[in-house]
C-alpha cells in the first residue's frame, strides 16, 4: 500500500471516506470536473486535505515534509510550465531545485529519444508544441527517478499512436524500478490497457474501484 | 570664500515663477495635474518651514528623547508610505515585514555611520542623527517600495513557475531565488544609477547644501562619498531583509502557495 485516505475531505470537492491505492499503476477515470486533479494534488501535498488524513507508506502526510514528499512523489501537471532557456535546462533544473548533480549530456539525449522529443539539448523550448512540452515535463520527471508518479493526462496533447508509445514506455519502466503510476485519464481505452487499477471518480466521491486485468 | 547670500521671503516668493510656469503649461496643453501640482507645492512649502523651525529648536535644545522620537516619527512616516504607496493588496504578515525591515536595515546602517564612521558625541547630536537618518531612511522608502512592487509583480505574474518549481522538490527559498534576485535588483538600482552620475551629471543635495552653507568642497566631498556609501547600505539591507522574510509570506507552514 503506498497512500491511503482516511475519512478525507477537500472544501466541497473531495469526498472519500476510505481509499487505498498500491503498488503499480492505478489510473483515476471520470467527468472533468470530477476532483481527479484536486486528488492528485493531495497526494504530493500541493494541497492538503480541510478533514481528514492521508497516510504515504503508513505515514500521515501532515507530519511529512512536503519538499522531501514532492522528491519522492512527483507530479507532471497537465499543462506543465516549460521554464526559460534550453531542452538540456529543462530536463536539469529539477537536479538543481534538489541540490543534486546534474545527468550528463548522454544521459540527457538518451531520455529525448526514450520520450519521442525530435530536439537537440541546445534548442530553445519558446516554440515548442503542447505536446513536446509535456514530453519534455515528463523526461525531467523520469530522470528523478521518484517512487511515485502522479500524471495529470501525461498524454492529451498527443496524438494516439504517440500516447501509446508514451505510456507503453512509462509503464515499462516503473514496473522495471519498482515504482508506481497513480495517473489520471480520459481515455478508457489507456486505462484498459495500463492500469492494475481503475479507480471512477465522479462529484469528488470513488462511485468504483476495479482491479483491471491488462490488455497489453 | 564669499559670506552665505541669506534668501528673503520676496526671493523665495519669486522662485514660485516655476511653478506657475508649470501650471500653465499643463492647463494648456490639457493635463489634468494642475491641483496636483498647486498642492505638492503648497505642502512641500509648509513642510520645509515647519521642519525648519522644528530643528532649529532641537538643535539647539538637544535631548536624545527628542532624537530618538524624530527618528520614531521618520521611520513610521517611511513604513506607512511604502505600505499606502502600494496600489493592491499587502498581506498583513508582509506588512509587518516590512517594518521590520525598513526599521532594522536603517537603524543598523544610521547607528554604524554615526558612532563608528563619524563618530558624534555626544550621540544623540541631532545636528547629525537627524539629517544623516532622513536620508538613510528616504532611500531605503524608496527603495524597499520598489522591492515590494517587484516581488508582489514577480509573486503573481511568474507563479505557475514558482508552483512547478515546487511540484519539482524545490524548497519555497529554491522557487523565488530568481524572482528575489530581480526584486533586489530593481529596488538597488536607483542607488547604484545614481552613484555612477554623481559629481559629472549632477551634485548631490547635501553636497550642495553644504557647499552652499559655506563648507569647503572637499569636506562637503568625504562627507558626500561616506553618506552615499551609508544609503547603498541602508538601501540593500533593509531590501534585503524585506526579501528574505518576506517571501515565507507567500507560502504556508506546509510549503504551499497560499491562494
Amino acid at each position: 500500500m503506498i497512500f491511503r485516505f482516511s475519512d478525507v475531505r477537500y472544501r466541497d470537492i473531495i469526498e472519500i471516506d476510505e481509499l487505498t491505492i498500491n503498488k503499480g499503476v492505478t489510473i483515476l477515470l471520470g467527468p472533468s470536473g470530477g476532483g481527479k486533479t484536486t486528488l492528485l494534488r493531495m497526494l504530493n501535498k500541493m494541497i492538503s486535505p480541510t478533514k481528514g488524513q492521508i497516510f504515504f507508506m503508513g505515514e500521515s502526510l501532515a507530519k511529512i515534509e512536503s519538499v522531501q514528499l514532492r522528491r519522492k512523489v512527483m507530479m507532471l501537471s497537465q499543462n506543465p510550465v516549460v521554464f526559460p532557456g534550453t531542452v538540456r535546462d529543462n530536463l536539469a533544473i529539477a537536479f538543481e531545485f534538489q541540490d543534486k548533480i546534474k545527468p550528463d549530456d548522454d544521459a540527457l539525449d538518451d531520455m529525448l529519444s526514450r520520450i519521442q522529443l525530435n530536439k537537440k539539448l541546445d534548442d530553445g523550448v519558446i516554440n515548442l508544441s503542447g505536446g513536446e512540452k509535456q514530453r519534455l515535463a515528463l523526461g525531467r520527471l523520469l530522470l528523478l527517478e521518484p517512487e511515485v508518479y502522479l500524471f495529470d493526462e501525461p498524454s492529451s496533447s498527443l496524438d494516439d499512436d504517440t500516447e501509446d508509445l508514451i505510456i507503453r514506455m512509462l509503464s515499462m519502466h516503473v514496473e522495471k524500478q519498482g515504482q508506481s503510476i497513480v495517473m489520471v485519464t480520459h481515455s478508457k481505452r489507456i486505462a484498459e490497457k495500463y492500469a492494475d487499477v481503475i479507480l471512477e471518480i465522479s462529484e469528488g466521491k470513488v462511485l468504483r474501484s476495479v482491479k483491471n486485468e491488462r490488455d497489453n | 570664500m564669499n559670506g552665505i547670500i541669506d534668501l528673503g521671503l520676496v526671493q523665495v516668493l519669486l522662485s514660485y515663477i516655476f511653478i506657475i510656469m508649470v501650471l500653465i503649461i499643463v492647463r494648456r496643453r490639457g493635463i489634468n495635474r494642475e491641483k496636483e501640482i498647486a498642492i505638492s507645492s503648497v505642502r512641500m512649502t509648509l513642510q520645509l518651514i515647519i521642519t525648519g523651525y522644528l530643528l532649529a529648536y532641537v538643535f539647539e535644545n538637544p535631548h536624545p528623547v527628542v532624537t530618538i522620537l524624530i527618528i520614531v516619527v521618520m521611520e513610521g512616516f517611511a513604513v506607512h508610505t511604502v505600505i499606502n504607496k502600494f496600489k493592491g493588496k499587502l498581506s498583513d504578515k508582509l506588512k509587518k515585514i516590512i517594518a521590520f525591515s525598513m526599521v532594522t536595515g536603517t537603524l543598523s546602517c544610521l547607528l554604524y555611520f554615526l558612532m563608528i564612521v563619524v563618530r558624534i558625541s555626544p550621540w544623540y547630536d541631532p545636528q547629525y542623527f537627524i539629517p544623516i537618518a532622513g536620508m538613510l531612511i528616504g532611500n531605503s522608502m524608496t527603495g524597499v517600495s520598489l522591492g515590494v512592487k517587484s516581488l508582489q509583480e514577480g509573486m503573481t505574474v511568474q507563479k505557475s513557475w514558482v508552483e512547478e518549481a515546487l511540484i519539482l522538490g524545490a524548497t519555497p527559498k529554491r522557487a523565488t531565488r530568481e524572482i528575489l534576485n530581480q526584486t533586489f535588483d530593481a529596488a538597488i538600482m536607483p542607488t547604484i544609477n545614481s552613484m555612477i552620475g554623481m559629481g559629472i551629471v549632477f551634485l548631490p543635495g547635501m553636497m550642495t547644501g553644504q557647499i552652499l552653507s559655506g563648507t569647503s568642497p572637499n569636506t562637503a566631498v568625504t562627507y558626500q562619498i561616506a553618506i552615499m556609501l551609508g544609503i547603498l547600505g541602508a538601501v540593500a539591507l533593509s531590501v534585503m531583509i524585506m526579501l528574505q522574510l518576506g517571501y515565507r509570506s507567500y507560502f504556508n507552514e506546509a510549503d504551499q502557495l497560499i491562494e
